[in-house]
């Protein structure tokens, strides 16, 4: 075991398969002999060489494509997109390529590509550097969508992707690459070596896709999340003083159904929190999902506390960040009101 | 037996390496024949290999290129681009500061924005890259307008959306500066279609990195601009760095940049991107070549990224150190002083009372900037006002999230347990 941040953690599942899996190559923009802009991949094209851990030139679409065409020839490609903000020029690869590739030939050929990039607020990025667009992809037939909330997770979820026989896109959430942070801006910063989840097993190890985590169990109300937003609302239960049962959906495709909606039928209420903007955002799906499970257990409706429906402000950050208040707000309201 | 190979392009130095820019073809000055503005794109094939040239080693203006420009528009210039430079450094200091978030400076940039700008007229359209500020320094928008936006204070153009350094000016005819790349470079093809389809004999100009030239945008406005033969400027500034990776990974070690345009059957013309005059002079050409009806050029501004990529890059992890020394096409302010002071119409005293007077004025636009607030300060922009402006008339939808957000913010105990307001 070793105490390890988000971005060690993502460094040593990528180090760890392309130690194990010679089909492995990680490439994208300034991944290989910078190490990446958020250092993810630093050491790796030292150690693994330049065929293995590619620079690539600056095109998203290219990146993709290029990912297919080499899953397609046996490899398993890891790439990664700048920032999620920049994935749109290679939205028809992913869309209309990478996810139907098996459908369309009736499973003759796959591309087994992890797309990693990181996502969401919290670091002043403004509009083009802070969103959160996994309700775009989760739309998508054929992709599965992962989002871990720290550094244990990350990695066990990342080395899962890899090891996937289908296309993954791989969620990371950028304000917690160094430390967990619960929603408070003013707080000094936290790291992750003081968190249990910092605790990183040096060698391989694999969570699987499609498996929801219980954070905090609960009995009053269960609230739905991932990434950052775990930990925000981890101090929106204490601040709310509602005894709620978070669970980390982790795996937004596939979704664990069970794990969701056998907490919701025993709490009976429900309060789902993304930093995404809301209208057709993921919650919609769970919120949908939740209705569909557990009418009959439900004692209050469904609340959803989101990112506003407005691209993502640089000077408003964190009047447009779904915090703790607005997510106890939620939680209170649930409490209150009857079925 | 023979396998295929993997090619790996290597920049010629890395850091604690001696820097090496002998891959570079730097002909002499005033070696480039300037053919007529309205040869066929086939037949000045050249432009794209060589390299457009005016000033000499010491200073002098030589060549069939030489725009022959008045000494006073030459003082101008210089301003400008000192100016563009005081500017520069004092944002990097406030963004060290904490007072902004982010800065970009285009240190080492400064002759292509600023020469292009004045070659240009101002019903021109201009779409930005990120690195061009100097074209808002010549079309006269105000520093304090500038810093404002880096603030997202009260006086934001923005009001407080965009990241710092992501201007527009559109009565000034300067178009949004986006964060994601080449997404300009296109739609300015189709603002000088625009042109061409109203009649009119405005321009359309638009500026990327060589690093961005690889996304498909690039390729979109090439192929555009071709068929439809649209007056517009499309440049390419090849300042050698695209954050770590060298212009290699760009497609540079093939062809030039300049090189593309001919494959599209535009004229691609490479030039010294640090020679006022040279880029003044091939804008002019191909101002002169769209407004007649020859349509669109290429141009390849040979330069280097003197500063970072931004205030959150650290170059000295990718490239030596002191590679700016060594860079064989000089600082673009020293090359365009040594000019002036050749001609006798400048001195070094002269510079240093210009210095001295841009920087008091940079300062003066600072101190007037943060009255309008900070980051951290106030007066502050209202939150509310985030939910204008994402459609015309707003929906219900944002009229009742806005409505959620005025009671948290001003009736915080109302956000409590009311099933109505709290996200309903």
């Amino acid at each position: 075991m070793a105490q390890m941040n988000m971005v060690q953690a993502i460094n040593s599942a990528l180090d760890v398969m392309l130690g194990r899996d010679p089909r492995v190559v990680v490439f994208g923009e300034d991944v290989g002999y910078f190490g990446g802009v958020f250092r993810c991949t630093d050491g790796l094209q030292r150690k693994y060489g330049e065929h293995r851990v590619l620079d690539t030139p600056i095109a998203e679409g290219g990146i993709i494509a290029a990912a297919i065409g080499m899953g397609v020839n046996g490899l398993r490609p890891v790439a990664e997109i700048q920032f999620a903000d920049y994935i749109y020029p290679a939205f028809d690869q992913i869309v209309s390529e990478l996810a139907r590739l098996r459908y369309r030939t009736a499973g003759d050929l796959c591309a087994p590509v992890t797309i990693r990039t990181p996502c969401g607020g919290g670091i002043r990025g403004g509009q083009t550097h802070s969103q959160s667009p996994e309700g775009v992809f989760t739309h998508v037939c054929g992709l599965k969508v992962v989002m871990p909330s720290n550094p244990h997770d990350a990695k066990g979820l990342l080395i899962s992707s890899i090891e996937s026989e289908d296309p993954v896109l791989f969620f990371e959430p950028k304000r917690i690459y160094n430390g967990p942070f619960d929603g408070d801006p003013h707080k000094p910063a936290v790291p992750w070596s003081s968190h249990p989840k910092g605790e990183v097993p040096d060698g391989h190890y694999a969570i699987a896709l499609g498996k929801a985590e219980i954070v905090r169990p609960g009995a009053a109300a269960t609230l739905l999340t991932y990434g950052t937003m775990v930990h925000v609302a981890e101090a929106a239960v204490r601040l709310s003083g509602v005894d709620a049962e978070i669970i980390d959906v982790r795996s937004l495709v596939p979704l664990d159904v069970d794990t969701l909606c056998t907490s919701v039928c025993k709490t009976g209420r429900c309060v789902i929190v993304h930093e995404a903007t809301r209208f057709s955002g993921f919650g919609a799906e769970l919120s949908a999902t939740v209705q569909e499970e557990c009418f009959w257990h439900l004692e209050a409706p469904i609340a959803r506390v989101t990112g506003w429906d407005t691209p993502y402000p640089h000077a408003f950050e964190w009047d447009y960040f779904p915090g703790p208040a607005r997510i106890a707000a939620a939680l209170r309201a649930v409490m209150e009101s009857a079925a | 037996m023979t396998q295929s190979r993997l090619h790996i392009p290597h920049p010629p130095a890395r850091p604690g390496e001696t820097p090496d820019f002998s891959y570079l073809n730097i002909p002499p000055a005033g070696s480039v024949a300037r053919p007529d503005t309205l040869a066929p794109a086939l037949q000045v094939e050249a432009l794209g290999t060589g390299m457009v040239r005016v000033l000499d080693e010491q200073g002098h203006a030589v060549g069939p290129w030489n725009p022959h420009l008045e000494a006073e528009e030459l003082q101008v210039a210089l301003r400008h681009m000192v100016l563009t430079r005081r500017f520069d450094e004092r944002m990097q200091r406030m963004q060290r500061q904490g007072r902004i978030s982010f800065y970009m400076k285009s240190t080492g940039e400064e002759a292509v924005a600023v020469a292009q700008a004045m070659a240009l007229r101002p019903g021109d359209m201009l779409f930005p890259s990120y690195r061009t500020q100097g074209l808002f320094v010549v079309r006269g928008k105000s520093l304090v307008d500038l810093m404002c936006q880096c603030l997202s204070n009260t006086r934001d153009m923005c009001r407080g959306r965009q990241m710092p350094i992501m201007y527009h000016w559109a009565e000034g005819n300067i178009f949004s500066i986006s964060g994601n790349l080449a997404t300009q470079f296109p739609q300015a093809v189709g603002w000088a279609m625009a042109a061409a389809i109203k009649g009119e004999d405005h321009l359309a100009a638009t500026w990327i990195g060589e690093g961005a030239s690889a996304e498909a945008d690039f390729h979109h406005a090439l192929t555009f601009a071709a068929v439809y033969q649209a007056p517009v400027i499309l440049n390419v500034v090849n300042n050698q760095w695209a954050i770590s990776t060298f212009q290699g990974f760009a497609g540079g070690e093939q062809r030039t940049f300049a090189q593309r345009g001919p494959g599209y059957g535009i004229p691609g013309v490479r030039v010294d991107g640090n020679d006022f005059l040279a880029v003044h002079a091939v804008t002019r050409w191909a101002a002169e070549r769209a407004r007649a009806g020859g349509g669109p050029t290429l141009i390849e501004h040979v330069t280097y990224r003197a500063a970072a990529h931004s205030t959150s890059d650290d170059p000295s992890r990718y490239r030596p150190k002191e590679e700016w020394q060594s860079w064989p096409l000089g600082d673009p302010v020293a090359r365009l002083k040594a000019h002036l002071i050749a001609l006798g119409e400048w001195s070094e005293e002269r510079h240093a009372a210009l210095e001295k007077e841009l920087e008091a004025h940079v300062a003066a636009c600072w101190k007037e900037a943060v009255t309008y607030g900070t980051l951290t300060e106030g007066p502050t922009l209202d939150p509310l006002s985030m939910f204008e402006d994402v459609f015309q008339e707003m929906p219900a939808h944002l009229e009742r999230q806005r409505e959620q957000l005025r009671r948290l913010l001003h009736e915080p105990d109302a956000a409590g347990p009311r099933s109505d307001v709290a996200e309903g």
